[in-house]
């Protein structure tokens, strides 16, 4: 006898990191409520985590996506590390960047892979919407 | 997760073979319940029920994952493989929730193999859902399997009740006698730890937990549970404490070990799970009764009063069964 297949789509499973040494996860902690509020499933690393640390985690959570908050200027540096270092391990996991990012990062950063960009100031449906958008589109 | 193909066979035959992502992978299709979760069970279940399993269960705040990460070191030391099943609640709102303890347990633990799951609200969703994953992890050789959920609320309580091995975190000044005498949380421990002993009302703490054993001596509660119920003082910061705690729960497995109570605890697990099963399809079924012109025309006669709740009750479940045999 076998049960009827689940109806609900599961929740977004999303990690939430800081890479490196970057002591400002007020941000962080903000993006935290406002994806939970919007029904995600938040697994939240905080502070100086490493890439290795992060795709370990994505692999036992089984997670549907990264957000990584940046504030230090080593987004051009650790981001496209973080998108690399998950298709090293054969993971098609979205991306997605927030904090502070010039203009003129954000499309190198695209090009690392990156599969979305936020700034100060996006909203809370912009958050949401970004994240649910990266998932979306990952084949 | 949502729209990935999978191919269950192929994952399952990778997670044996210690693949971590293929792990994570079943541990999601057990959680996710239905056809693919049944068709993992048949898969894994003749391959378990080796693993020794920990439940670690406390007040939020109490140091419980810090201890869970000490805790797996110490394992992990003595050379041991464990994994940890880390509970957090889901909103009843929105169905978010935020998954903090292994930020905790990874600082202390290192590098062992954590999934944090979230209750997801539906009726006895946990109560399926922590079965399936301690299946998958067993099959694919972890031991001990951790499992931390906050001690409150019954189904709390009831998943790490279904452990081997349960133990009850409290800490100093947070109650007196009355309260470790209060029927709930403490009943269900095979172990106490006075965690953040360091504070000074530890051994107030202990002596209370040492007089309400005694009385369970007394009233008979201490030979259902097999034996007194030993207290350790640990310190989960620096880690005072954790060897004696790690070698109180080998004990145990031991005392389990010699006796039949082990498989009588197993197959206590087993027999809820299948309760928790046997709910889910009668919930899922009689939620298609209500849908129904039949179920419709049994609450329409119930909001015009002329028939009560009780007699509704028994429409649809006759509905229902009636179902079934069709």
């Amino acid at each position: 006898m076998s049960g009827p297949p689940s109806s609900e789509t599961p929740p977004l499973r999303v990690v939430l990191a800081k890479l490196g040494f970057d002591g400002h996860d007020r941000g962080l902690r903000v993006v935290a409520r406002l994806l939970r509020d919007a029904g995600c499933e938040v697994i939240y690393l905080g502070l100086r985590q490493s890439v290795d640390n992060v795709v370990a985690v994505v692999e036992q959570e089984d997670a549907d996506a990264v957000g990584l908050s940046m504030h230090n200027a080593g987004h051009l540096t650790l981001a496209p590390k973080m998108v690399q270092a998950l298709r090293d391990a054969g993971l098609d996991t979205p991306v997605v960047v927030g904090g502070i990012i010039p203009d003129v990062d954000v499309e190198p950063l695209r090009q690392a892979g990156v599969a979305a960009i936020l700034g100060p100031g996006a909203s809370a449906e912009e958050v949401v919407h970004a994240v649910r958008s990266a998932v979306d589109s990952t084949p | 997760m949502t729209q990935r193909g999978l191919d269950l066979d192929d994952i399952v035959e990778r997670a044996l073979g210690g693949q971590r992502r293929a792990v994570g992978r079943l541990l999601s299709v057990a959680e996710r319940g239905g056809a693919e979760a049944d068709r993992l069970t048949a898969a894994l279940h003749g391959r378990s029920a080796r693993a020794h399993i920990v439940g670690i269960t406390g007040p939020p705040g109490s140091g419980k994952s810090t201890l869970v990460g000490r805790l797996t070191a110490a394992a992990a030391a003595s050379g041991a493989n464990p994994a940890v099943l880390a509970v957090d609640p889901s909103s009843p709102l929105t169905g978010g929730a935020i998954l903090g303890d292994r930020i905790r347990i990874d600082r202390t633990g290192g590098d062992v193999f954590v999934r944090s799951i979230a209750t997801r609200g539906h009726a006895g969703g946990l109560a399926v859902a922590v079965p399936g994953a301690i299946r998958v992890l067993d099959a694919t050789g972890f031991d001990p399997i951790i499992i931390e959920t906050v001690g409150v609320g019954q189904v709390e309580v009831d998943i790490a009740a279904m452990a081997d091995t349960t133990v009850v975190v409290a800490n100093p000044g947070t109650g007196d006698a009355v309260q470790a005498n209060k029927a709930g949380l403490l009943e269900i421990a095979d172990i106490f730890v006075v965690n953040k002993a360091d504070l000074p009302e530890a051994e107030a703490l202990r002596l209370d937990l040492e007089r309400m054993l005694d009385l369970s001596h007394v009233t008979g509660h201490e030979a259902y549970r097999g034996r007194r119920a030993p207290i350790v003082l640990t310190e989960s910061l620096s880690g005072t404490g954790i060897d004696e705690l790690w070698t109180e729960i080998i004990d145990h497995r031991s005392l389990l070990d010699a006796s039949n109570a082990r498989q009588l605890r197993q197959l206590l697990r087993l027999r809820a799970e299948v309760e928790a099963l046997v709910a889910g399809r009668i919930h899922r079924l009689t939620r298609a009764v209500f849908d129904s012109s039949a179920g419709e025309r049994a609450l329409a006669d119930l909001a015009s009063g002329r028939i009560d709740p009780v007699a509704a009750a028994e429409i649809i479940l006759d509905e229902g069964t009636a179902s079934l045999g069709s």
